[in-house]
């Protein structure tokens, strides 16, 4: 892409911006599998809206397809704001059937890595085109430092889109949040517990102040 | 292009193939050229070295194209590992505007996720473990 082309849509991507801000922001939380992406999105959903997002499940690609939930209204001291979340398949690399034989028959297992695999090919392509923030979730209890995580904050942060990352899981004892804000200091990094509902204030404050 | 090695071909030598790609032959290629010259020594069971890495937005699609292309039984996807940005990004306003890795070189090993394995990464070395498989 030409310097000519790339202004330009840079200018168009500010453009844009400026003129829906009275629309409600496209949210999309990612992250590596496994990060309880999921879990956040139906407790958001659940404390504003009271329905949950998707299923939760600890098998790896539980969510297979970008799922949205629209006009989530957030009130924060007197203001409110309407976001839509959008939860997405964790992002990877790759995907072996083999890691779900233990859990369900070859062909299903077969079944549920082409979905994961269209899944998270959606959500890469939902980064580029669709989406005006981004929740990145990662489990503070493993190492954060892994190239999909690393190229996912590139990714985003070349589309100068902002970023809240929250450090998921502080209810396990091997928990680190440090480790987190150690790994990516550029960016604001929240701790909470979403399965326990840890920390949602803050959680709560932080959206409000980045996507409102 | 390198020439790719068949891991089917019974007559292929018993190896793997590492193709080093420079940057002056990635710089003429448009985004699409560059991932099917990569999948493509991959599939063939390849290890693929760039010597300039690829764009934020390259490796987006490279991953959305990665989906598309496994399938059970023949290819589970791919291992890539890239040096750490450096600490001296630039951060100045063309450089924003054209994107923070603009003009950024970094290194970049890319592998079938079956045969590839990281041992050890900083910001100066990656050490990985090939298979043949």
């Amino acid at each position: 892409m030409g310097l000519f082309t790339e202004l330009k849509d840079s200018i168009s991507r500010a453009t844009d911006r400026l003129f829906s801000e009275q629309e409600p922001k496209r949210i999309g939380i990612y992250g590596p599998p496994n990060a309880g992406k999921t879990t956040l999105a139906n407790r958001i959903a659940r404390d504003w809206t009271g329905d949950a997002v998707g299923a939760e499940s600890h098998v790896p690609h539980e969510t297979r397809r970008a799922r949205r939930k629209e006009d989530v209204e957030i009130e924060r001291n007197g203001k409110t704001v309407t976001i839509d979340i959008v939860d997405t398949p964790g992002v990877t690399t790759k995907v072996d059937y083999e890691e779900f034989t233990d859990e369900m028959d070859k062909e299903d297992a077969i079944r549920r890595s082409r979905e994961a695999t269209e899944g998270v090919a959606e959500a890469m392509h939902w980064l580029r085109e669709d989406v005006d923030g981004v929740i990145y979730v990662l489990d503070s209890a493993e190492d954060p430092i892994t190239q999909v995580n690393t190229m996912l904050i590139g990714i985003i942060e070349s589309r100068e889109l902002p970023v809240l990352i929250f450090a998921n899981k502080i209810d396990l004892k091997e928990s680190s949040v440090k480790r987190i804000e150690d790994a990516f200091p550029q960016h604001k990094t929240v701790p909470l517990s979403a399965k326990e509902g840890e920390n949602m204030d803050e959680v709560y404050d932080n959206i409000a102040e980045y996507f409102g | 292009m390198p020439k790719a090695t068949n891991a089917d071909d019974s007559d292929a030598p018993d190896g793997v193939q590492i193709d080093l790609i420079s940057g002056e032959r990635m710089d003429g290629m448009a985004t699409m050229e560059k991932i099917r010259m990569i999948l493509d020594g991959v599939h063939d069971g390849n290890i693929v070295i760039l010597e300039e890495g690829l764009t934020p937005d390259e490796e987006s699609r490279l991953i959305e194209v990665t989906m598309a292309e496994i399938s059970p039984d023949e290819f589970n996807g791919i291992e890539i590992e890239t040096y750490p940005k450096s600490e001296t990004r630039d951060s100045s306003l063309l450089g924003r505007i054209m994107g923070s890795d603009a003009g950024e070189a970094k290194l970049t090993v890319i592998g079938p996720a079956n045969q590839i394995e990281t041992l050890h990464k900083d910001e100066t070395l990656i050490s990985a473990l090939v298979s043949r498989n």
